[in-house]
């Protein structure tokens, strides 16, 4: 780090230095404690989601079974993989950057909207799948007769279960969006290392690009269990 | 000494600064300077506080006699829900921080901008985005929820436009998040050399408690404004109680921001006050890490008592009383400032110009709002009193008697930093006094209308509550007088006022150390700090001379 501090004295600086910050170390401390507030809010506003959720599975525990075991638990398990995939690449994406590595660090970023884009496709046939099957909170939304797991003979409340589907359509819904964004941020990201922007002195977008992924991951890693594995063990 | 960076003062050629750098709608509509953002959030805080205002005069206007008049039910629901919305989300969660903070949080720390210039702007459009979805929302037919969406009235039986409010309020949720984002980096990362934690004006110790509510109470407004939204769209059933939903759930999460967001209110304005007190005794803040803690204390405290709005709820006796328990300790870092004020004030050479009068009027007020949440937050009382003009008398004294005050004086205080004109101290004055008569006329009568009975959001009531309610009215009135003044003669000094000094009240403070108005990148050289904050003895001994009085 003592080559960049020479380099702000020098005439050298780097272009990417804004005026109003005095280093490039500062800059990019402020540029990635930002984005870490920036995740706590994150937190928070899935925070009051997860809340809700958990009340209701408190409540209808067996009607949100019985919902929960219509969801195809093997596409969210491959989406979940496919997630920590994108993870890798990202942290390979860096570590290419860090090491002058364009052709790999290029690579990597492609690699990791790839999987972006198939975690979405994935997503979109599971929406598919729940349409075909009135499984979708609405006028048209059908859940008779759906016996709860280990319960024989017991049926879910279909207006429980219409909860669940809500809260399934809502959380996973505003976590695909979120994925939208991150797949927009990696394209500029893209952009920008193909133009040469990033060197292993600068290199902060990708860093904070790479945290905002990192965390809709890890959203991810907690809605697959909350939503796709409730009493499946069973 | 150290300040080296000051400056002579005003010189008749004008020196270039943010204001005359550039001209043109683009040169600020595209701005990132802190300082031109400020203003543009000014002008349109101040627009919607006159909206806000216009609602209430009309529900004075309705209330001055029972019956109903002026308005008939529908239409009183809608004024009193869209006074809210308007007053809580577009005028007082913005006002301090976005005008004053924005203007002062980077120089106060010594810093050339915020962290995030770009942010900055982009919370302005998210604000004016929200802003238009509101206004649309209001000109084509209204919202009569109250201001606080309740369920399952606001997702099942309304009739009017919940949908777009609710939008409307999430998008301006996301301008509160950006300001508090960007100041709690800023107050991290850009202090300058030699400004430590320690000598940080308290005026920033107070944004930054404010910051942290917004960065986390704020999303979960915004989730629970979706979950709202989708329901009420698709006919979920989330809240609603027919459809197996919880609308105490809606209540909790509510109010897990509401709550706090008082906070944001009332934060930013002790703040101000704490510089003004300061300055306008001459003295060293009395307890400096008391006051700034107190200010931290209160943002984590605030976020543990939201439920006590929820006491005639339904919500489990065991669960009130905690939650009573932690209200009655929000007033203990809300009394250390008072108490510190006070000693503050305490054989201080104190000056009565305009901004000290808010800030006396603010002492005063807060303390009367906060004292009377402490009767709200006893379980037995609140029962009696709950819904009740009592409450709104109570609210309205911290809201309106304390962050409104609080707004004032500083404006006036730091209009010469940011106009670089004086104002006519003399009609300040003046107003100051107008307003503090206005404001506990209008308000104290409605703690007695509460105490006696009279519930809110109705747009009739029983005979004998019209004298007290003519008298509220009366009082508005006056109100609405002392807030038009300001906004007068601010626009006459920016035309007309005398140059300001770079420090008229000799005051404390990096910012008061570069010119009025600042230029640009508010300091010609890095400044390097070397004093305590609120050295005010140092600095009256240099000055023997000179006296801090201005027009």
């Amino acid at each position: 780090m003592s080559d960049s501090t020479v380099a702000v004295q020098g005439e050298t600086h780097n272009p990417a230095l804004l005026h109003h910050f005095a280093t490039e170390e500062q800059q990019r401390n402020a540029s990635s404690f930002g984005m870490w507030i920036f995740l706590g809010t994150e937190v928070m506003f899935f925070g009051g989601l997860f809340c809700a959720y958990l009340i209701y599975r408190g409540w209808y525990f067996g009607d949100f079974a019985a919902a929960s075991k219509s969801i195809n638990a093997a596409l969210g398990g491959t989406n979940t993989a496919v997630l920590i995939c994108s993870s890798l690449t990202v942290v390979l994406a860096i570590w290419a950057a860090q090491t002058s590595r364009r052709a790999l660090m290029l690579a990597m970023l492609v690699l990791t909207m790839l999987f972006g884009l198939a975690f979405l496709g994935i997503k979109g046939i599971e929406y598919r799948d729940k349409f075909v099957e009135h499984h979708v909170p609405g006028p048209s939304f059908s859940f008779e007769h759906e016996e709860i797991p280990s319960h024989p003979g017991e049926y879910a409340n279909p207006r429980h279960a219409e909860i669940f589907f809500a809260l399934y359509f809502i959380m996973t819904g505003l976590h695909a969006l979120h994925m939208v964004v991150g797949l927009g941020i990696f394209s500029w990201l893209l952009w920008a290392a193909w133009k040469g922007r990033f060197t292993p002195e600068y290199h902060t977008p990708l860093e904070i690009g790479g945290l905002y992924w990192h965390f809709v991951d890890i959203v991810w890693i907690y809605l697959f269990p909350l939503l796709y594995l409730i009493d499946r063990h069973r | 000494m150290a300040t080296a960076i000051t400056q002579p003062d005003a010189q008749p050629i004008e020196r270039e600064n943010y204001l005359n750098k550039h001209y043109g709608v683009w040169s600020w509509l595209l701005t990132t300077d802190h300082k031109r953002i400020a203003l543009l959030y000014l002008m349109s805080i101040t627009f919607f506080f006159f909206i806000g205002g216009f609602f209430a005069l009309l529900i004075r206007l309705e209330l001055l006699t029972p019956t109903g008049d002026l308005v008939q039910a529908d239409t009183y629901n809608k004024l009193f829900t869209q006074h809210g919305q308007v007053m809580v989300f577009f005028f007082l969660i913005p006002s301090i921080p976005a005008v004053l903070g924005n203007f002062l949080v980077p120089m106060m720390v010594g810093a050339k901008d915020l962290a995030f210039p770009r942010i900055n702007l982009l919370s302005w459009y998210l604000y004016i985005i929200g802003g238009i979805m509101m206004l649309h929302c209001m000109l084509t037919g209204g919202v009569d929820t109250g201001w606080t969406f309740y369920v399952p009235f606001s997702t099942a039986f309304s009739n009017t436009k919940v949908i777009e409010a609710g939008l409307a309020i999430f998008v301006v949720g996301f301008s509160s998040i950006l300001t508090g984002l960007n100041f709690i980096v800023t107050i991290h990362r850009m202090r300058a050399p030699g400004m430590t934690w320690g000598r940080l004006p308290l005026f920033i110790w107070a944004h930054y408690a404010t910051s942290v509510i917004q960065i986390l109470g704020t999303p979960v407004i915004a989730i629970t404004l979706v979950l709202v939204v989708a329901e009420r769209a698709l006919h979920l059933g989330i809240f609603d109680p027919k459809l197996g939903g919880d609308p105490l759930l809606f209540q909790h999460l509510f109010w897990f921001y509401s709550h706090p967001a008082v906070y944001i209110m009332i934060l930013p304005s002790m703040g101000v006050v704490t510089e003004i007190i300061a300055c306008f005794s001459r003295k060293r803040i009395f307890g400096y890490h008391f006051v700034a803690l107190s200010s931290i204390a209160i943002a984590v405290f605030g976020f543990l008592v939201w439920a006590h709005h929820m006491f005639v709820a339904g919500i489990s006796i065991y669960a009130a009383l905690v939650f009573s328990i932690l209200s009655y300790a929000v007033a203990v870092p809300s009394a250390v400032k008072v108490f510190n004020w006070t000693a503050t004030l305490y054989k201080g050479s104190i000056h009565y110009d305009a901004p000290m009068l808010y800030a006396f009027g603010f002492l005063g007020l807060f303390t009367i709002g906060g004292l009377t949440g402490l009767f709200l937050a006893c379980l037995g009382v609140d029962m009696h009193v709950h819904d009740t003009y009592f409450v709104i008398a109570h609210f309205h004294y911290i809201m309106v008697g304390g962050a409104v005050m609080g707004y004032l004086g500083g404006m006036h205080f730091w209009w010469p930093k940011i106009s670089g004109k004086l104002y006519p101290e003399g009609w300040a004055r003046l107003a100051a006094l107008i307003v503090f008569i206005g404001f506990n006329l209008t308000f104290f009568p409605q703690f007695l209308l509460g105490y006696m009975g009279m519930p809110r959001r109705y747009f009739q009531y029983p005979a004998e509550f019209q004298v007290l309610n003519v008298l509220s009215t009366a009082g508005a009135t006056v109100l609405g007088v002392g807030y038009l003044l300001p906004m007068i003669y601010f626009l006459w000094s920016m035309r007309y006022g005398k140059p300001a000094p770079d420090n008229p009240w000799n005051a404390a403070g990096l910012e008061w150390k570069t010119a009025s108005p600042p230029p640009t990148f508010n300091f010609d050289e890095e400044p390097v700090v070397t004093w305590e904050a609120y050295n005010y003895d140092e600095l009256d001994s240099e000055h023997k001379q000179e006296v801090p009085v201005v027009g």
